[in-house]
């Protein structure tokens, strides 16, 4: 065992590292949440993003339009959330369920011929004088763009939420549907936006996965990521930069043990393996006690009766 | 334009052809997904649902039926209490694994000792396995408030790092020459679960899967405590006012799925598995989910699903050896089945009418 061979300035650049396709998928389901849906296809829209994002960018050569692709590809699955449970009216736990199972499945059939296959590379970005700082420069100006994506994605989200119109109305979906409705708002039309928008965030995530994190792909190789992002929300309280500080402590506990193992501590690798979900548990644990700031239509259909 | 006109009560007869006709279009989607991957759709259906049934091997296949429906069908049951209530345990694979995890650790403890009683223990020891892990949800749900859906499924992680740990370590066999696994429960009279009958695929976990039936059956509909976990899947409000303990309920229904699901964990092992192993868990805790759903939460819909679901899966290996159809091809077929289940159970609850031109 030896410790010292752990770097500390590129544990912390990993870290943000492992951390985005966390956050890219809660910062999705965040808003998802916000207007009052329980999406929990989560995992499913992931491993369907990490599969359309790597074939199109194998196919094309072109790691950008992967990542569109597995917007687009996160996008579609969650339109089948939404014909089942805005148009169907089905129930939201039993639809996301089915979305992770179908998920998984297609991803597995889609991607057989892309085991073994190695992306092309999106290449980090590299600012002078910046990026060449010590210490500084590794963890913060040196990584790929869609990192920073991720974390322009939060501000986004944040300042849209707070500050503007269409964020108040999607609070206000919701918080209340009946009384939105009552407004004149168009609740499915406002959930159904947010689904795809958390559908295409989780598509990212799980792009990100197999195009920057590994890169290669195997069948379910989201792992649960998709699972602990659902967790994420409930740490965040529904706020985006909760969100952000969440990803991070996952992703560092994610990378620690992955060193640890590594670096060849005595505890045996598979319970290093289970701590991330095993601090997943605990987390929730303890915050569960303040329900006060879920949103209080969560998981609720919603129909017009008149 | 269409509207949705709630029914004042869910329609009886749609709730009962919804299960066949979400499964007539799954046929028909499922037979345009293999067309697209280049294999004959009438031939890759009929395989995959007629040939286990009634083709030229169905002796062999038939037998099979039985292995794969129980877990399925042992499983789905607990799941469909809680689901009833609606306490969410989706964790029934890691539940599954932990039962294995401690029949087989039982059993393999008194090897190679020969007594009627190892058997009795190991079938105690899974089921302890089981209602252990799920007791972990329950607990903190009922003490804490946290959320059973995520508990129970980061548990499902857990419970494979332990498999892949004890296959590797604890309970490897010292005689094995250094593989993972452990000693096949098969070769060792006192622990294995074998045919009752020689060749008609019936072992203690088929019958006990049959006893959980007719007990989930008499439990939702002569019990009080079946009462109580309907009332609060129908009108949560009504069974506060009936003075339904909440807590009991989660305590409960975790408790029981968890228990069958170790029992099915116990019996696949110590049966037609044989070996603790890293891939010992083939995905039945999630697949159950699915059952309990096409059954319609109902005893005995769940028997008939569970039939079903297994049929699909021996088919689906029949369809891959023969016509070449990736193994992932049947899990999106049963993925599928879920997906029009849901949708087409809006008729159940929904009448579809064309709208009357007003002002809106």
């Amino acid at each position: 065992m030896d410790l010292g061979e752990i770097n500390p300035v590129l544990l912390v650049a990993s870290l943000m590292v492992a951390a985005t396709p966390l956050l890219l998928a809660a910062i999705g389901e965040l808003v998802v949440e916000k207007a009052g849906v329980l999406n929990l296809g989560v995992e499913g829209m992931m491993i369907v993003g990490a599969i359309s994002g790597f074939a199109i960018s194998v196919e094309t050569g072109s790691p950008w339009l992967g990542f569109i692709a597995a917007a687009i590809g996160g996008a579609v699955l969650s339109l089948l959330f939404v014909v089942l449970t805005q148009v169907a009216l089905a129930n939201q736990v039993a639809s996301g369920l089915a979305l992770t199972l179908f998920g998984l499945g297609f991803s597995a059939l889609m991607g057989q011929s892309y085991v073994g296959v190695k992306p092309p590379s999106m290449g980090d970005i590299h600012i002078p004088v910046i990026s060449d700082i010590p210490v500084i420069g590794p963890i913060l100006f040196q990584h790929d763009p869609i990192l920073y994506v991720g974390i322009a994605l939060t501000a986004a989200v944040w300042a849209t939420l707070k500050y503007t119109r269409v964020g108040l109305i999607l609070r206000a979906v919701g918080e209340n549907h009946d009384a939105a409705h009552a407004l004149g708002y168009k609740v499915i039309k406002i959930r159904v936006m947010a689904i795809l928008f958390g559908g295409a965030c989780a598509g990212l995530g799980g792009a990100y996965i197999s195009l920057i994190r590994v890169p290669q792909w195997t069948e379910g190789m989201t792992a649960g990521v998709g699972w602990i992002a659902l967790a994420l929300v409930v740490f965040a309280s529904w706020k985006p930069w909760r969100a952000l500080l969440g990803a991070y402590l996952f992703g560092g506990i994610t990378v620690l043990q992955l060193n640890l193992q590594a670096a060849g501590v005595a505890i045996p690798v598979e319970y290093l393996a289970m701590s991330p979900y095993i601090i997943t548990i605990l987390v929730l644990v303890i915050l569960s006690a303040d329900k006060s700031s879920a949103p209080a239509s969560l998981g609720r259909t919603f129909h017009a009766s008149h | 334009m269409i509207v949705l006109e709630k029914r004042p009560q869910p329609s009886k007869a749609w709730s009962y052809a919804t299960p066949l006709v979400a499964v007539l279009a799954t046929m028909v989607f499922g037979g345009l997904l293999f067309a697209i991957l280049g294999k004959n759709p009438v031939e890759a259906i009929g395989t995959i649902f007629w040939e286990p049934l009634f083709g030229e091997f169905a002796f062999y296949y038939r037998p099979q039926l039985l292995v794969k429906g129980a877990p399925l069908v042992l499983i789905a049951i607990g799941l469909s209490l809680g689901f009833r209530a609606g306490i969410w345990n989706i964790g029934a694979e890691g539940q599954y694994i932990m039962g294995a995890i401690f029949g087989a650790g039982a059993g393999l403890a008194f090897y190679p000792l020969d007594a009627f009683y190892i058997f009795p223990i190991m079938v105690i020891a899974g089921a302890f396995g089981g209602w252990l892990w799920a007791m972990i949800p329950a607990f903190l749900k009922v003490r804490f408030g946290t959320n059973e859906i995520l508990v129970s499924l980061m548990l499902v992680y857990v419970a494979e790092q332990m498999l892949a740990s004890v296959s590797l370590g604890l309970l490897k066999n010292p005689e094995g020459f250094g593989f993972p696994g452990s000693r096949n429960l098969q070769s060792y009279d006192s622990a294995h679960n074998a045919e009752l009958i020689a060749g008609s695929g019936m072992h203690w976990g088929v019958v006990t899967a049959l006893i959980a039936v007719i007990f989930s059956y008499v439990l939702l509909n002569r019990h009080m405590l079946g009462f109580h976990i309907r009332l609060t899947g129908e009108a949560p409000r009504a069974a506060k006012f009936a003075g339904v303990n909440p807590a009991r309920l989660i305590l409960f229904c975790l408790g029981l799925s968890g228990a069958l699901a170790g029992l099915a964990g116990m019996f696949e092992v110590s049966g037609p598995s044989g070996v603790v192993s890293i891939d010992f868990n083939v995905g039945y805790g999630f697949t159950a989910i699915i059952v309990a759903f096409l059954g319609r939460l109902h005893p005995v819909g769940i028997l008939l699903a569970g039939g079903l679901m297994a049929l699909t899966y021996i088919g689906g290996e029949i369809a891959q050896s023969q016509l070449g159809l990736p193994a992932a091809a049947i899990q999106v077929f049963q993925g599928m089945l879920l997906f029009f289940l849901l949708a087409f159970d809006l008729l159940t609850n929904y009448r579809i009418r064309a709208a009357r031109s007003e002002v809106a």
